[in-house]
C-alpha cells in the first residue's frame, strides 16, 4: 500500500476535487456513519438485552405515514409515540431505524466478502503469475472451474448448504467471486514478473515470498483497490437479492428482507417502506458505482468495466 | 484446425472434473445428511438409515472398507448396561440390524437374531480378536447386541461395503455419467424430468432478452461511440450507471407493480399466451442494459481511434457506414465473447423474473428447490450450468480459431 500510495500520493484527493466523486465519498461517508452508528445501536441492545428501537413493535402505530406528508399530525400524535421521520411499518417499527440496520448489515457483507475473496484472489493470483509453470496450471484450473458456475445460483446453493444465515451468505458471495480478483491479479503478476526491479531483487538473493510481497505486491496494490470499490456494491446487491428470498439473514432488517416485507403492502398503498429501501439500496450502489469507476480512471485505464 | 478443436475439447477435461468435485464437496459433504434435511431433524434414525440406504448414502465418501452407521451413536464404554445372565454389555441399538457385514471394536459379540418373515428368534456367538466381524443373513435381522469389553473406550459399530471403491463419489461420477441427476423429493420424478419440462419456458422468457437486450445495447453503443464525448453519449453513460445501480428485485417488483398492477398494460401472472412474457421480457432486457451498453461502448470505442478508420474517413466513407461496416465488425469479437457468456444461462432462466411472474420454467423450479431444500434438483442445475458455460465457452473458441488463424495457431 505504502509504496503505490508514494507515487500516487493523492488519489483521494483527485476524487474528492471533482464535485460528482466528492457527492459520492459524501455519501458513502454518510452510509457508513450510520452503519457504524447502527452497529453501535445493535451491540448495545446485546449488551443490556433490551428490544432495540428498530424491532420495538407497537401495534397501535401500524403503516404511520412518513411525518413529512403528515405535517399537522405529526403534532397531534399521543405523547409516546415516536416520530416515524419515514414511517412505520406493519408492527409499528420505524423504517427509519431499520433502515440504519440494514446499512449495517450491508457494510458487513460489503467488507467481509471482500475479506474473503480478495486476500483468496490475491495469494492464488500471486503465486500463479509469479511461479508460472504447475503452479499457475492450477490456479487456472481452479479459476475455471469456479468460474463456470452458474453464478446467482450457486451463491444461492452456497448459502442454502451452509445455512446458518449471514455466515453462510458471506461464504457464498466470497468463495465464488474471488475469480476476477485472481486473474486480473495474476496478469498483472505476470507483466511484472521478468521487470528489472525484479531481477534485481533476484540477484540480491531474496526469497520468493519477499519478492512477490514486498516487491511485486506493492505495484498491483491498484487493482485491489479497484476490486474492492467494485466488489462491495455487487456483494450488498446480491445479499439483497439472496434475503429478499428469505435465504440469507433472519430476525434482523436487512434492506433485502424489508423490501420483501413492504412488498406485500405496496399492493394496500403503503408506499413508504419500499420507497425508501429502494432509495438506500440505490443512492449506495451508485455511489460506490461510480467512485469505482473513477478510480478505475485514475488507477488504470487500461483495464475495463468487464475484467473486474 | 481440428488439433485445435481436440486440445481445447480436452482442456475440458480438468475443469468438468473440478465442477464435479466442487459440487459433490458442496452437496455431499458440506450440505451435511441429506436424509436430516429430507426427513427432518426428529425423524428416527431408522428411517434416516433406510434412507440413506436407498439413495446410496450409507456408503463412505470418497473410498473405504467399513462406514459409520446410525444405528448405534458415539458410545462410552462406561455407559453400557450389563446383562445379568451373560456378562456382557448391551449396545443400546436404535434400530434393528439389517442384513450385511459388520464389524465391531470387541472382542466376543452375541447375536440376538429375528427372522424378518415369521419372527422367530435365534442367538448367534461370535468369538475372535477384537475387532470381530459377522455377518447378518438375508431375511434376519439383529435387534440386540451384547459385546465383551470393547478394546478402545468407544465402541465403534460399522458396516461393510461391497468394495473398496463403492463410495458416494464413484456412485456419483457413474450415475451422472449415466445421466442420472437421483429423484427430486419434492416432485416425486427424476430430476431430468423436471429439468425438461423447464426448460420450454425457460427459453420462452431468456431468448428475447438476450436478444433484444443485445440489439438495443449494441445499438445505443454504437450511437454512444459515433459522438463521444457529445452530450448524447455522456447522458447514456450517466443512464447506464443509474440503470446499473438500480437493484435487480426492485426492477422486478416495480415493474410488475407499476406497469401491471397499476397502469393494468400487461398481464400480472400466468403462462398462456405471448402476451404474458412481454413486461417479463422488457425487465429482463432494461435491468441489463446500463451493464451491457458500457461494456459494448467500451469494447467499441477500442477500435474507433485504429488508423483504418482514419483512412476510410479520409477515402470520404460516410459516418454511420463507418460505424457499422468498419468498427463494429472489428469489435465483433469481444461482443460476441459478452453475448457467449450469457448462452448458458438461456438454459437455466431467471430466477426472479419466473417466480414473480409464474413461468414455469427451470428459474422458478430451481428457487421452489432451494426453498424446499431439493438438493438433487439444485445441484443437477448447478452442475448442468457449469457444463454448458464450458461447452459455450470451448465453442466459441472454435469459432474464433475458424475466423482468424492467429487464434489457433499462437
Amino acid at each position: 500500500m505504502t509504496a503505490s500510495m508514494n507515487i500516487r500520493p493523492n488519489i483521494v484527493g483527485r476524487l474528492w476535487r471533482r464535485w460528482d466523486t466528492r457527492l459520492c465519498l459524501i455519501v458513502i461517508l454518510v452510509y457508513a456513519a450510520a452503519a457504524v452508528y447502527g452497529e453501535a445501536v445493535y451491540r448495545t441492545a446485546r449488551l443490556t438485552d433490551r428490544t432495540p428501537a428498530y424491532n420495538a413493535v407497537r401495534e397501535r402505530s401500524r403503516y404511520v405515514a412518513p411525518a413529512f406528508v403528515r405535517l399537522g399530525a405529526v403534532r397531534a400524535r399521543p405523547e409516546d409515540e415516536p416520530l416515524y421521520l419515514l414511517g412505520s411499518d406493519n408492527l409499528g417499527r420505524d423504517v427509519l431505524q431499520r433502515l440504519v440496520q440494514g446499512t449495517r448489515i450491508a457494510f458487513h457483507v460489503g467488507i467481509i466478502t471482500s475479506l474473503i475473496a480478495i486476500p483468496l484472489g490475491v495469494l492464488l493470483g500471486c503465486l500463479g503469475g509469479y511461479f508460472g509453470g504447475r503452479t499457475d496450471s492450477v490456479v487456472v484450473w481452479l479459476c475455471a472451474t469456479v468460474a463456470s458456475m452458474p453464478g446467482l445460483l450457486f451463491i444461492l446453493a452456497v448459502a442454502m448448504v451452509v445455512g446458518q444465515g449471514l455466515a453462510g451468505v458471506y461464504l457464498g458471495i466470497g468463495l465464488t467471486t474471488w475469480v476476477s480478483v485472481c486473474r486480473n491479479v495474476r496478469g498483472e503478476v505476470i507483466k511484472h514478473r521478468h521487470r528489472a526491479y525484479v531481477q534485481a531483487a533476484q540477484v540480491l538473493g531474496y526469497r520468493h515470498a519477499r519478492l512477490m510481497f514486498r516487491h511485486i505486491l506493492p505495484n498491483v496494490t491498484h487493482i485491489i483497490l479497484i476490486a474492492f470499490s467494485v466488489r462491495f456494491p455487487a456483494s450488498v446487491a446480491t445479499e439483497v437479492f439472496i434475503s429478499f428470498l428469505g435465504i440469507g439473514v433472519q430476525g434482523e432488517p436487512s434492506w433485502g428482507i424489508m423490501i420483501n416485507n413492504a412488498r406485500l403492502r405496496l399492493w394496500q398503498g403503503v408506499w413508504w417502506e419500499m420507497t425508501f429501501v429502494t432509495l438506500a439500496i440505490f443512492a449506495l450502489v451508485l455511489a460506490f458505482n461510480h467512485v469505482a469507476d473513477e478510480l478505475r480512471d485514475l488507477l488504470d485505464p487500461a483495464l475495463r468495466t468487464e475484467q473486474v | 484446425m481440428k488439433r485445435y478443436i481436440v486440445k481445447r475439447l480436452l482442456e475440458m477435461i480438468p475443469t468438468t472434473f473440478g465442477v464435479l468435485v466442487l459440487t459433490f464437496v458442496l452437496f455431499h459433504v458440506v450440505g451435511g445428511s441429506p436424509a436430516e434435511v429430507v426427513l427432518g431433524k426428529n425423524a428416527s434414525s431408522e428411517a434416516l438409515a433406510a434412507f440413506d440406504a436407498l439413495h446410496g448414502y450409507d456408503r463412505p465418501l470418497l473410498a473405504g472398507r467399513w462406514s459409520r452407521i446410525r444405528a448405534l451413536g458415539d458410545v462410552p464404554r462406561e455407559t453400557l448396561a450389563r446383562r445379568p445372565e451373560s456378562g456382557l454389555l448391551r449396545l443400546p441399538l436404535t434400530y434393528a440390524l439389517p442384513a450385511g457385514r459388520y464389524r465391531v471394536n470387541a472382542g466376543r459379540v452375541l447375536l440376538g437374531l429375528r427372522e424378518s418373515a415369521t419372527g422367530a428368534a435365534d442367538e448367534a456367538l461370535v468369538d475372535g480378536p477384537a475387532p470381530l466381524t459377522f455377518a447378518v443373513r438375508e431375511g434376519w435381522t439383529a435387534a440386540t447386541l451384547d459385546i465383551e469389553g470393547p478394546s478402545a473406550p468407544r465402541v465403534r459399530l460399522e458396516k461393510g461395503n461391497r468394495g473398496l471403491l463403492d463410495s458416494q463419489f464413484v456412485h456419483y461420477l457413474t450415475s451422472l455419467a449415466r445421466g442420472d441427476f437421483g429423484l427430486s423429493i419434492e416432485h416425486r420424478l427424476p430430476v431430468a424430468q423436471v429439468l425438461r419440462e423447464g426448460v420450454g419456458p425457460s427459453l420462452a422468457l431468456t431468448i428475447p432478452i438476450l436478444a433484444g437486450g443485445t440489439l438495443v445495447g449494441v445499438m445505443l453503443a454504437l450511437l454512444c461511440a459515433a459522438w463521444r464525448g457529445s452530450v448524447t453519449d455522456r447522458a447514456v453513460l450517466v443512464l447506464s450507471t443509474v440503470l446499473m445501480s438500480v437493484n435487480y428485485v426492485v426492477w422486478v417488483l416495480a415493474g410488475q407493480f407499476l406497469l401491471a398492477f397499476k397502469a393494468r398494460l400487461f398481464p400480472l401472472w400466468g403462462f398462456e399466451s405471448a402476451a404474458y412474457l412481454v413486461l417479463p421480457v422488457l425487465i429482463g432486457i432494461v435491468s441489463g442494459l446500463g451493464r451491457d451498453v458500457r461494456f459494448y461502448r467500451a469494447a467499441i470505442l477500442d477500435e474507433v481511434f485504429k488508423p483504418y478508420v482514419r483512412t476510410a474517413q479520409a477515402k470520404g466513407v460516410s459516418g454511420a457506414r463507418i460505424m457499422v461496416r468498419h468498427v463494429l465488425r472489428n469489435s465483433l469479437i469481444p461482443i460476441v465473447t459478452y453475448f457467449s457468456l450469457s448462452v448458458p444461462f438461456l438454459f437455466t432462466g431467471s430466477l426472479m423474473l419466473e417466480s414473480f411472474f409464474g413461468i414455469p420454467g427451470l428459474g422458478s423450479v430451481s428457487l421452489n428447490a432451494i426453498h424446499s431444500s431439493d438438493m438433487a434438483v439444485v445441484r443437477a442445475v448447478v452442475i448442468l450450468g457449469a457444463l454448458l458455460y464450458q461447452i459455450v465457452n470451448v465453442a466459441t473458441d472454435v469459432c474464433y480459431a475458424w475466423l482468424d488463424p492467429r487464434v489457433r495457431l499462437g
